[in-house]
């Protein structure tokens, strides 16, 4: 089943993929073949195969229980979190509570995770830091009055 | 000049101290990451390639490090086999069948040493015979036009899916979405965008490192949360390592014979370390007379599956350095490093820049020594460190992701681009899609339509030029055979499941 609903939306991706394909602009130097045929062709062939999963699907998926779906829905808003942190604040600080909470994802206690997220969050900063040399900002920029 | 000068002069760039460093480095770093399960070689080398290139390492430097952390992974893949019947990678799946029940007899430590040394048997071997094929491999590769890569490119995707997969139309699909990836951005012929919907950030199309990592490490997060509780621990004890000579030394022709076997499956395209290790057990059972013998601890059953993925290893380099075209998902990983250094594979890297590819060659040499100590003495060390827990493991692993493409491109939606290819990861695992088609795709789609442009150009548009050389024809024909092979070969071969505890 989960095969199906996959392979139909791949199939609307592959139209519309080709739909936008249609309309790239071709250059006056063209060549025989041009920048839309490689694409259309490809969305062509996705769509083929997608009609063929959706007729003939193979393998029951099994999904993760509802709790384990959660904890991964945690997990990924975690890490989107993480993104917009890491510019603002630097390295240390959100990699402390985004690590010790991926931790505690896995492992569900809190003070080792806690540990775990700060360990983290120094080890890998002393590493990349000092000893490959990346310039990484640690902290976030304030704290040194610029 | 001749193999052994051209040699030499490899091991003149691979003995300086820099480049011993960073393969001992490579060596430690890629037996780690073998050894812990859902941490393989392809993963290994696309958490650190986004590294050495913010490290300013140079062609050689990166190549030493990775390759010493790619051979690295391929012998460290045994240890979880045969300790914890879990394979540290799909290659050492093999090695789980006779492996654990030697540990669980007691004979650990036999085993650790006995697949360490097929192990570098296998690679040391395949390393040399890379030495020879490679450059004549190069030579053939001065034939190849455009129509000739086309068709070359085709057959390394009718393949790759393959027998990874369960279904031809899911590897057709996971193609597609790769090449499908890899047209977004300015088009090489005109200079227009194309497919980028106007977003600024998609104009240099999709970086494939964003992309790899993604697929392959922060999907890790995502299926370890789901599997969190399933994890073994180490059930069987390991005593004083000893060298068990009889064994070695009983075993030495199953060793010479999977190296060859490996070898030869690591070279096709597509088929990779997991089919040569494969192919070597199964040789190696259906021609011993105590086939009975083979699943409960058959020290031959262990040598066989190790050399031959090891020497896959070695073999799946000779197509990746002389064609430019990946046998392998960790090779394909390896191509992206070429790339980001701006190294083109092919003949004329062997003309043009002869100190990367026979520093490389020598760096491999020097690395299988390396990785013998490491892994016979030593591999205790290796064993304490699979008593890391996960808790600690996993996060590492996803901040060093995060760090290696925050640091290449300091650009947030790089990290989301990542975040979502590593969703999309998660949903192709679940729904058994491979995902190693997709990384070919981006990192070959351009290529690919490159080829087949120049060819029409060349032609005036004439399809039939396409076809017009033997070597294309016989591509195509290779092509047509590896997409339909496995239709019918995927009932006679099937993988057997190692899990009995």
């Amino acid at each position: 089943m989960a095969d199906r609903l996959f392979a139909g939306l791949m199939l609307v991706v592959a139209v519309a993929y080709a739909a936008v394909a249609t309309k790239i602009q071709t250059s006056f130097l063209g060549d025989p073949v041009g920048p839309k045929l490689f694409p259309i062709g490809i969305a062509t062939a996705a769509a083929i195969a997608c009609l063929f999963i959706i007729f003939k699907p193979t393998a029951d998926t099994t999904w993760p229980d509802l709790p384990t779906f959660a904890r991964i829905l945690v997990a990924l808003a975690i890490l989107i979190t993480y993104t917009y942190l890491l510019k603002p604040l630097g390295f240390v600080i959100p990699t402390a509570l985004v690590a010790g909470g991926l931790s505690f994802l896995i492992a569900g206690h809190v003070v080792r995770s806690a540990l775990t997220g700060v360990g983290l969050a120094i080890g890998l900063y002393v590493v990349f830091r000092f000893l490959l040399g990346l310039s990484l900002l640690g902290f976030p920029k304030s704290w040194f009055g610029v | 000049m001749d193999t052994i000068s051209l040699l030499m002069q490899g091991f003149d760039v691979a003995l300086t101290p820099t480049n011993l460093m960073l393969a001992v480095a490579g060596c430690i770093i890629g037996t780690i990451v073998g050894a812990l399960p859902g941490l393989g070689p392809s993963n290994g080398v696309a958490l650190l390639i986004p590294l050495a290139f913010s490290m300013g390492l140079d062609a050689t430097e990166s190549l030493v490090l990775m390759t010493s952390v790619y051979y690295g992974a391929m012998y460290g893949g045994r240890i979880s086999s045969i300790l914890l019947n879990v394979p540290g990678d799909e290659p050492a799946l093999m090695t789980t069948l006779d492996g654990y029940p030697m540990a669980k007899q007691g004979r650990a430590g036999d085993a650790l040493v006995l697949s360490g040394v097929a192990s570098f048997v296998g690679a040391f071997l395949a390393t040399i015979g890379l030495m020879f094929l490679a450059p004549t491999l190069a030579q053939v590769a001065y034939l190849f036009g455009p129509a000739e890569y086309f068709a070359l490119y085709l057959l390394a995707f009718s393949t790759l899916g393959g027998l990874a997969s369960k279904s031809q139309a899911k590897a057709v699909l996971a193609s597609c979405i790769g090449l499908g990836i890899a047209m977004i951005g300015l088009d090489n012929f005109s200079g227009m965008p194309r497919l980028t919907g106007g977003s600024m950030h998609l104009m240099d199309g999709v970086d494939f490192l964003v992309a790899i990592v993604g697929l392959f490490a922060i999907t890790e997060v995502f299926v370890f949360i789901e599997s969190h509780g399933k994890e073994s621990s180490i059930g069987v004890t390991l005593n004083k390592i000893t060298i068990p000579i009889k064994e070695i030394l009983g075993s030495t022709v199953t060793m010479l014979r999977s190296t060859v076997i490996g070898f030869i499956a690591g070279i096709l395209p597509g088929a990779g370390a997991s089919l040569g290790s494969f192919l070597a057990y199964s040789a190696e059972k259906s021609i011993a007379k105590d086939k009975e013998t083979f699943g409960t601890g058959n020290p031959k059953g262990v040598a066989a599956p190790e050399a031959g993925n090891n020497a896959a290893a070695g073999g799946a380099l000779v197509p990746m350095l002389t064609l430019g075209v990946p046998g392998s998902g960790t090779t394909a990983v390896l191509l992206a490093l070429l790339m980001t250094l701006n190294i083109t594979p092919g003949p004329l890297l062997f003309e043009e820049r002869p100190e990367v590819v026979w520093g490389l060659i020598a760096a491999l040499l020097i690395a299988n020594v390396m990785l013998l100590v490491l892994n016979v003495p030593l591999v205790k060390l290796f064993v304490k460190i699979l008593m890391v827990p996960p808790r600690v493991l996993l996060p590492g692993v996803t901040m060093v992701s995060f760090v290696g493409i925050y640091s290449l491109s300091g650009s947030s939606f790089d990290l989301l681009l990542m975040i979502g290819f590593g969703v999309l990861g998660y949903v192709l695992r679940k729904l058994d899609i491979p995902t190693v088609p997709i990384i070919l795709g981006i990192l070959l789609g351009n290529h690919m339509e490159d080829s087949l442009r120049r060819a029409m150009v060349v032609s005036g548009g004439e399809w039939q030029y396409l076809f017009s050389s033997w070597i294309a024809i016989v591509l195509w024909i290779a092509a047509m055979v590896g997409f339909t092979a496995p239709l019918f070969l995927r009932n006679l071969i099937k993988k057997p499941t190692a899990h009995d505890h």
